[in-house]
């Protein structure tokens, strides 16, 4: 269980949100909402620990996050607004290499069937600098599925995608509740994952 | 009777503190510096082997031993910053490293005035010298570090980091230089003669507190600055009387 | 799923950022290119006589990979950067040390050594002895992963800064001196006829107490730099 009280953060000398508390529970996802520059972004920055809150605190399972560290990265996946995919690989190498960063091996299959799975069949092993903006994101997107992290913390993860790769997210991520996970997320696309009510969270 | 220190380590509280305390350094800085001065410049005696060129180092020594000591304090404050997240620490070790990097410079440039008549020569690669060379680089560094990075809260934090790894590092940058000038058997820099006169220890030693003082005048006065610049956006810097002042003659 | 152990994850990252390198040779062939430009300068602008080329020749040498390994500083982070690669190493669940330990050691094989190795070559230039060059590929195996492990902090540091390039030559080249002492000194011994062990336990010695500390203060100036 996520928890997150009283959370306070500012960017320079400009205070972007204070006394934000909410909790999420196994099997919940949460959007966050605000204009563009309310601290979307910094918010889930700060909740991957990137940025130190100016107050309040994060807890996991009870525990501060902080002070659980690596223990707190190895429950969550972070997909931010860039991809961490390597334009000299190729996908498949991308997807291994990102999942050895986050503390787990693929075998080829399971990396091969992922990619399959976000529909870059036959693209495989090309290099991901000539795919598309769309076809980079699936990579990016593929490390949902190969991954067993709890949290998901998505940055505009519908970016570039065409409406069926959007119909997929919402798939996957039905998938990712129904198994006990959580996400928190932000996007300025419509996201509804079939049989789960969306709860929301407005920066203002 | 218990003082509450952490009143004073917030910037609000510290910027009226330092401005009362400012004077009670400045003054007696100036005073002893003159002073100093004047027993090492007209009073004390002219030395045996070097006759009048001898008396820069009443300016050289003071200034030679603040550039080091200085460098430790900066670290010293930066480190309590980076762990403590105390704010007005990181802004000590920001306004102590002009005043270090200073004190480097005037020990180098009236060492090269000593080197001239001493050994005929503006530099030589001593081991003090070229150590204080090095210094005055670690300075630049840190000074430029902090002025590339424009969000405070990260370039106090990454200067601290380099002010730390740079006090680590500089016993061992010490000791190689030495041993590299002792493997070139450079010149050394010798205090020749027998022990100093009392005129000669009274004059360093008033001008080493001088400069001392002044340290502390000019740090506090910095730190002040670095308050304001930081805090320009919030009430109680619009609040204070110097501010409203200045305000209203802009308008 | 396997979890990746320490190991794994540090061969990981070294084996990932020799594969990006050996795609984009360029950037490795570059700072080879301007390490033995640099030296051949030398003796165009001192004159060519032996006498003076051979005394100079292991400072020439040493001073040389100084300015090379700066060169390809800034590089060392700035791509994961960009690309987000960072973040995503940020939030490894094993340690972050380690991944930063795995650079430096990618790092220290594109440009550390490919110089250690060719400057005999360049040695030869300059009339060095057999042993003299023995020793400067020895001094310099010894001594440029203390480059890449101090340059790792000053890489760091500067991330993402304008000007980061000159900035971290700024901030890393009087830490590095030390190193530039010891390196020359030893090839200046072994021609002067002295023992080198003395130059090279220290430089051993500097490697040893960089490698202990250098990773966690450079993953401390990263977990810095990216806030």
């Amino acid at each position: 269980m996520l928890e997150v009280a009283n959370l306070a953060c500012s960017r320079g000398d400009h205070r972007l949100f204070s006394g934000l508390t909410f909790s999420l529970h196994p099997g919940e996802i949460m959007q966050v909402q605000g204009a563009n520059g309310s601290g979307k972004t910094s918010l889930l920055r700060t909740l991957c620990g990137f940025i130190q809150p100016d107050e309040g605190d994060i807890l996991w399972n009870g525990k501060r996050a902080h002070d659980l560290g690596e223990d707190y990265y190895a429950e969550l996946l972070y997909l931010g607004h860039l991809n961490a995919i390597k334009d000299e690989l190729n996908a498949l190498e991308n997807l291994q290499m990102s999942a050895g960063m986050a503390g787990y091996t693929v075998t080829e299959q399971q990396a091969i069937a992922a990619l399959r799975r976000m529909g870059l069949q036959r693209r495989e092993h090309l290099p991901v600098r000539v795919l598309s903006q769309g076809q980079r994101r699936r990579v990016a997107l593929a490390r949902l599925l190969t991954g067993d992290a709890h949290l998901w913390i998505l940055d505009e993860p519908l970016t570039a995608l065409d409406v069926g790769a959007v119909g997929l997210m919402q798939e996957l991520i039905g998938e990712h509740l129904s198994k006990g996970g959580m996400t928190i997320f932000t996007t300025h696309q419509p996201l509804q994952v079939a049989g789960v009510e969306t709860r929301q969270l407005t920066l203002s | 009777m218990a003082i509450n220190w952490f009143k004073y380590s917030a910037p609000t509280t510290f910027y009226g503190l330092a401005g009362k305390l400012i004077p009670f350094f400045a003054w007696p800085a100036a005073i002893l510096f003159a002073y100093g001065l004047y027993i090492g410049f007209f009073v004390a005696p002219t030395e045996a082997t070097q006759s009048e060129a001898y008396r820069i180092i009443f300016l050289h020594v003071p200034a030679s031993i603040l550039s080091m000591f200085i460098y430790l304090i900066m670290a010293g404050y930066a480190a309590l910053g980076l762990i403590f997240k105390t704010r007005l620490s990181s802004m000590m070790a920001q306004a102590l490293a002009p005043t270090g990097a200073l004190f480097a410079f005037i020990s180098l440039w009236s060492g090269a005035l000593w080197g001239k008549p001493m050994w005929g020569a503006w530099w030589v690669w001593d081991a003090r010298l070229t150590s204080e060379l090095i210094l005055l680089f670690l300075y630049l560094g840190y000074i430029a570090l902090q002025a590339s990075i424009e969000d405070p809260r990260r370039a106090d934090r990454a200067s601290a980091l380099l002010a730390i790894v740079g006090s680590v590092n500089v016993p061992i940058i010490y000791f190689s230089v030495k041993w590299w000038n002792t493997l070139h058997q450079g010149a050394t820099i010798k205090m020749t003669g027998t022990s100093m006169h009392i005129a000669m220890q009274q004059a360093m030693f008033a001008v080493l507190i001088a400069c001392w003082l002044y340290v502390i005048a000019v740090t506090l006065a910095r730190v002040r600055s670095i308050i304001l610049e930081r805090e320009a956006n919030t009430q109680w810097v619009n609040d204070l009387p110097e501010v409203k002042q200045a305000n209203g003659g802009q308008q | 799923m396997n979890k990746l152990s320490l190991m794994g994850l540090f061969g990981l990252v070294v084996r990932r950022d020799l594969l990006l390198a050996m795609r984009r040779r360029a950037d490795v062939l570059t700072t080879l290119i301007f390490f033995v430009m640099v030296v051949s300068l030398f003796p165009l602008g001192v004159g060519p006589e032996m006498d003076m080329l051979r005394k100079m020749a292991s400072g020439v040498v040493w001073v040389a990979a100084l300015l090379a390994s700066m060169l390809s500083l800034p590089r060392m982070f700035s791509a994961d950067h960009a690309d987000g690669t960072l973040e995503q190493m940020m939030l490894a669940p094993q340690s972050l040390s380690v991944l930063v330990l795995g650079k430096i050691v990618a790092h220290w094989m594109l440009s550390g050594l490919p110089l250690a190795l060719i400057a005999p070559v360049l040695g030869l230039q300059f009339d060095m002895s057999p042993e003299a060059l023995w020793i400067l590929v020895l001094a310099l195996l010894l001594g440029t992963p203390v480059l890449s492990m101090i340059g790792a902090v000053g890489a760091a540091l500067t991330l993402g800064l304008r000007g980061g390039g000159v900035l971290v030559s700024l901030l890393v080249l009087p830490l590095c001196i030390p190193v530039l002492i010891f390196g020359a000194g030893a090839v200046e011994a072994v021609t002067s006829g002295m023992s080198v062990a003395s130059n090279l336990a220290f430089l051993g010695a500097f490697m040893l107490f960089a490698l202990v500390f250098s990773p966690f203060v450079a993953a401390q100036a990263l977990r810095i730099s990216m806030e």
